[in-house]
């Protein structure tokens, strides 16, 4: 049988379900990265698949594991940019789109060797709900030792482009009108600066500390390929995608792949790397009313992400210290900053506290990661970032305040799933 | 500027077929007193199939919010950039929300609170849709793209 998307019943959706039943006792001890490139170069050591066992090798190497002491892989399926059909497949194992714009738990079960697999299981969609499926199964026994994976395509051409004339489902009450994700996340940002006498040119400040805080990640895109970071002055000149949105509040999309392994609390005192146990994950499936996602349902959103997240965890806003949400695109993560009321912030406050230090050096270092915005597309940096901070393997990013707990989520406030480290399982 | 066609389906098509007659209805649970738009298959509030109908709406509304598409990815209107993008709340129901590029507005010279109403174009598949011009100023107090800097 070929490995299905994990239940509903993994997901964390609900408030008021406590403390995660599995809190520090499940762990992550290590994590592996393949080379950040651009696009695919057509070669297929370059590809999404071979990336992907680039990945999983390193953290095994990483954890001072073999293959042979697998025994669960999760994998996102499916990459975030375009297919390659209907261009001619390769030969095995790259003769679909499997390997090419995706990597399935089969296909890298397959192709990697993998000999004591029992779990197998795919988190669709983002690497953050993939880990919430690989902490779960290590925390109810399915697996003692489970590789999440997730690699992520760019393909030659432009991005996501649509060529359809018309459209069914629920595009058909949207598309006709342009309205996709970008112009909703616009239109929302324009309602938060309307709200709260805000606006675009305030953004600067934070987008600019994600593209230094990137700069000090070797593993991003942008340290690897473009070190140039972004000053204020091309910020706020850089083209309209969706007005208030532009290019530079949108990530890049770039062609990598990442693996984290999760064992239990006991087995990961065992292994090479210091445990960051995980306190939590949480889930949120906003439904908007109408067409729409209005201001008062994003802010909605998050507030429940917050409240889910310091609930299964057992923290407070005072008790976070590495603070991670997604931002790719930047515009919504003000929600994030306002909801979980890191450092103090309150609803509507998120662009003065840009305003002020947010280095990663100093008294606050919001987004230490420099995010997907500092690093390119995979929504996985966060989670990253957390992991290295906790472990004190953050190199030129190490926070200089404390780092004892962290979270990390991802993607909108509407669709996200979100995780909680500690470095204690206490 | 051209605009995608819809691709009716079963649960979809009375509404479109209304759109063909020049008409703006909206599927309503008779139980709930309740409009739901997108059409759904059931009641989102009750749960019903049976007490869902379809009643015709006034077709007044008025701008909630709006952004301004430079670079979409849907190539049919890419020649039609910049447009704008505007969210349209029914006055009678401000809960329910439609979509419109408010043509005859120049792009990001949309007056939010402005009062509209609903009027019909053909898409590039024949099929007609639902549409909003301005039809009464925005409220005093409004001022136009302060928000949107530059």
């Amino acid at each position: 049988m070929t490995t299905q998307n994990a239940p509903a019943s993994v997901y964390r959706r609900d408030e008021g379900l406590g403390v995660w039943e599995h809190r520090g006792k499940v762990a992550v001890a290590s994590y592996g990265h393949a080379p950040a490139v651009r696009r695919w170069d057509e070669t297929l050591e370059s590809s999404v698949g071979a990336y992907a066992l680039i990945a999983a090798e390193n953290a095994l190497a990483d954890a001072g594991l073999s293959k042979d002491d697998l025994d669960g892989v999760v994998t996102v399926p499916w990459g975030l940019g375009d297919a390659w059909g209907p261009r001619p497949y390769f030969d095995a194992p790259y003769d679909s789109e499997d390997g090419l714009s995706g990597a399935t738990a089969d296909w890298v079960v397959k192709n990697m060797g993998l000999k004591n697999v029992k779990f197998t299981s795919h988190g669709p969609g983002c690497m953050a709900n993939a880990l919430c499926v690989a902490a779960q199964a290590v925390g109810d026994g399915q697996a003692n030792y489970v590789l999440c994976i997730r690699s992520t395509g760019n393909m030659p051409g432009r991005y996501h482009q649509t060529p359809n004339q018309t459209f069914g489902g629920p595009g058909q009450f949207t598309n006709p009108w342009g309205w996709q994700l970008i112009p909703q996340i616009a239109f929302g940002f324009d309602q938060y600066c309307r709200k709260y006498g805000t606006n675009h040119d305030r953004m600067a400040p934070f987008v600019v500390n994600q593209r230094a805080n990137g700069l000090l990640q070797p593993l991003g895109y942008y340290a690897q390929h473009r070190p140039e970071g972004l000053t204020v002055e091309e910020y706020l000149s850089s083209r309209w995608i969706c007005k208030p949105m532009n290019i530079n509040d949108c990530d890049l999309p770039i062609q990598t792949a990442a693996a984290f392994l999760f064992t239990t609390a006991e087995r990961a005192k065992d292994l090479k790397q210091k445990p960051v146990y995980v306190l939590n994950h949480a889930t949120q499936r906003g439904v908007n009313r109408s067409g729409p996602e209005t201001l008062e349902e994003t802010e909605a959103y998050s507030a429940s992400i917050a409240k889910k997240c310091y609930e299964g965890s057992g923290l407070t806003a005072s008790d976070l210290d590495i603070f991670n949400p997604y931002d790719g695109f930047t515009l919504f993560f003000q929600y994030y900053l306002d909801a979980f009321e890191w450092h103090g912030v309150k609803k509507g406050e998120a662009h003065d506290f840009y305003a002020g230090d947010i280095s990663v050096k100093g008294p606050h270092p919001l987004s230490p990661s420099g995010g997907n915005n500092g690093n390119g597309r995979t929504r996985w940096w966060g989670y990253l970032d957390c992991i290295q901070q906790l472990q004190g393997r953050a190199g030129e990013r190490q926070v200089t305040i404390k780092a004892e707990t962290g979270v990390a989520g991802a993607f909108t406030p509407g669709t996200s799933d979100w995780m909680v480290f500690g470095t204690s399982p206490d | 500027m051209p605009k995608p066609g819809p691709e009716p389906d079963d649960l979809t098509k009375p509404f479109w077929d209304a759109c063909n007659e020049r008409r703006l209805i909206v599927q309503t649970c008779s139980a709930c007193d309740r409009k739901q738009y997108p059409p759904e298959q059931t009641c989102r509030q009750c749960g019903s199939k049976e007490n869902l109908e379809w009643r015709e709406v006034t077709g007044k509304g008025r701008i909630h919010g709006y952004c301004v598409m430079h670079d979409s990815r849907l190539r049919l209107l890419q020649e039609g950039q910049p447009f704008n993008i505007a969210v349209i709340e029914l006055l009678e129901d401000p809960e329910i929300k439609f979509f419109s590029h408010l043509p005859g507005s120049p792009p990001d010279n949309v007056p939010v609170g402005a009062i509209v109403e609903s009027y019909f174009e053909e898409s590039v598949s024949g099929q007609l849709l639902h549409e909003w011009k301005i039809v009464d100023a925005a409220p005093p107090g409004v001022e136009i793209g302060k928000y949107l800097a530059r």
